[in-house]
């Protein structure tokens, strides 16, 4: 089984130095589109690979970038924003890779500008990420040492620089256009599309953000090509993927994996199954803005598509483990708080539906919830859906509520008719 | 007033970007680095230094969960309350440090040693449950070593 993205990611060990990041065929597909390839070839290339956005949007790399306009004319500088902000609640895939390989993302981000010809880049990490910004400190100061970043880099012509930027904390970063807000030192609010960012973006300029496992991905398909990274995945999905899980399994943990391998497989065979005295009760495939999946979907696989189909997303591709000893209400409460807590408070549905939302649900948990509360949830899960909210931060926190009302009904009425929560202990959320 | 070191790297932020004002949130971030808040009076310090007013820049620092608006004690224990963690736990330990601090969260101990604030997510959600006191990050927490932990921090 071929891990591209992890193969050099030893846990516990320093990542590689830029020496030995080179000895292992670090960088070669820098040299190799700077002499070899034009930026529109390297587009298509990325386009044919058929890999897509691993932040949990999934839309296609290379369509995005194709949206970037090129030639003379085009307005400069442009800018390429990795997005390392990796803040949704049970998502923590990016930090192997940012804490493990950073020159990795860093080549993966050379290949990315020269596809655009952007000259400016970079790399907005999480706060809470502090080995990471050591490392990739020390790999951006080691690359422009060696001459892959800068002026023109290894003669080509093409120059790129690139920054380091640690967020404050703020969940709404993660949204593209919101994350282009905090970079540019405003509240990060998100911004109307169109224009999208790729026509204007960080300080009016042609700018594309793209996710950490991403850009991670390009060196591999610039080396190996498009039909190798195709037939990495299982099902029509291309590629490896970071999968990971969290909850009440025996060995949690993140691992490079085929695309579309089944529900199960992961939760039995990686992540050990349930602990002893747990039983499964549900799942978030893909982060705390994903509808639940149950037992019936486990042999589904994962990836896109079959997610898609089953009423979810993929997401992250972090699954949150839902056992038969934790509250579902308090878990969705848990959620609820979170989201109303960082909705940026731009458009009136989220900013007063979340807090709505979080409120009948602590009545609910705490055994005063009356018999409409749930009729008022299902309606917040149709006025706060897509479409009806300035950004997908209150429909991604609907995801989670909807699924909960169809899968777990039955315990969010019991917690009503009997007055209290079942599981005896309502979660109390913080100030 | 703004030291010669903060303005220093206060300009070399403004030098990366078009306009001074795009540099307030890394300008705000130095200031805190040396207090440890950002009080009103440093506020309007930074806000007239990069050209906004101050009610703009209030308006930026307090968008953000990490720019503190009030004194915070020497040492600020970040408790992860995300899914994973709540799923996990965590619960157990926010009651210990609740008792054994005698503060709640938002609150700073009596002798100003800790402040303890929630937080999500910390991003290790394998490792749940977890904790964060000022750079350094704890995982796979019990209670049972939390006094062992908190006793590192003077």
């Amino acid at each position: 089984m071929e891990k591209p993205l992890t193969q050099h990611i030893v846990p516990g060990r320093q990542p590689l130095s830029l020496k030995e990041y080179e000895q292992v065929g670090g960088y070669q597909s820098v040299r190799k589109v700077f002499k070899e390839m034009t930026p529109a070839e390297v587009q298509t290339l990325v386009k044919d690979s058929n890999l897509r956005g691993r932040g949990g949007a999934g839309f296609n790399t290379g369509l995005k970038w194709s949206f970037v306009p090129m030639g003379p004319d085009a307005a400069t500088p442009k800018y390429l924003v990795a997005n390392a902000d990796e803040m949704e609640p049970g998502t923590f895939k990016d930090r192997l890779l940012l804490e493990g390989n950073p020159h990795q993302l860093i080549e993966g981000m050379i290949v990315a500008a020269y596809a655009i010809q952007a000259s400016i880049s970079y790399v907005f990490l999480r706060w809470a990420y502090k080995l990471a910004a050591q490392e990739i400190t020390k790999a951006i100061h080691e690359a422009y040492e060696a001459g892959y970043l800068g002026k023109n880099i290894l003669g080509s012509g093409f120059d790129l620089e690139m920054h380091l930027h640690t967020g404050v904390g703020r969940y709404m970063c993660g949204e593209e256009t919101a994350l282009l807000n905090a970079l540019e030192g405003k509240r990060a609010n998100p911004r109307a599309k169109p224009p999208f960012p790729q026509v204007s973006g960080l300080f009016g300029k042609p700018t594309i953000v793209n996710n950490v496992e991403t850009l991670c991905n390009l060196p591999h398909i610039v080396n190996k090509g498009a039909e190798w990274f195709k037939k990495l995945g299982l099902t029509e999905d291309a590629g490896t993927k970071l999968y990971g899980v969290s909850g009440r399994v025996k060995t949690p943990g993140c691992w490079e994996l085929p695309m579309g391998i089944t529900i199960r497989e992961l939760l039995e065979d990686y992540a050990g199954g349930m602990q002893d005295g747990y039983l499964f009760k549900g799942l978030l495939p893909g982060g705390a803005s994903t509808d639940f999946l149950v037992a019936e979907h486990l042999d589904l696989p994962m990836d896109y598509g079959a997610i898609q189909a089953a009423g979810s997303r993929l997401g992250t591709g972090t699954m949150i483990i839902l056992d038969d000893q934790t509250c579902p209400v308090g878990f969705v409460h848990n959620l609820q708080h979170f989201f109303a807590q960082e909705s940026c408070g731009f458009c009136t549905p989220c900013r007063e539906g979340l807090p709505w939302v979080e409120k009948i649900l602590l009545a609910i948990d705490k055994g005063e919830g009356k018999p409409e509360h749930l009729l008022t949830l299902d309606f917040h899960t149709k006025y706060l859906g897509p479409g009806n909210t300035f950004c997908a931060l209150a429909p991604g926190a609907m995801e989670p509520l909807q699924s909960a009302l169809k899968y777990f009904r039955e315990d969010f009425e019991r917690h009503i008719h009997e007055h209290h929560c079942p599981w005896s202990k309502a979660w109390q959320p913080s100030i | 007033m703004l030291t010669t070191e903060e303005i220093q790297k206060i300009n070399h932020e403004i030098s990366q970007v078009p306009s001074p004002k795009n540099a307030c949130i890394e300008a705000l971030k130095i200031v805190q680095q040396n207090d440890g808040w950002v009080s009103d009076e440093r506020l309007q310090d930074v806000a007239a230094y990069v050209g906004m007013s101050t009610a703009e820049l209030d308006s930026v620092a307090t968008f953000y969960n990490l720019i503190f608006r009030q004194p915070v004690g020497r040492h600020v224990i970040l408790l992860c309350d995300s899914i994973s963690c709540y799923v996990m736990g965590y619960e157990d330990l926010r009651d210990h440090l609740y008792n054994k601090l005698s503060i709640q969260y938002g609150q700073t101990t009596a002798d100003g040693r800790f402040t303890l604030l929630p937080n999500c997510c910390l991003g290790t959600c394998d490792c749940a449950p977890a904790l964060m006191i000022d750079n350094d990050l704890y995982r796979n927490l019990t209670v049972e070593q939390l006094d062992e932990i908190l006793n590192k921090y003077t």
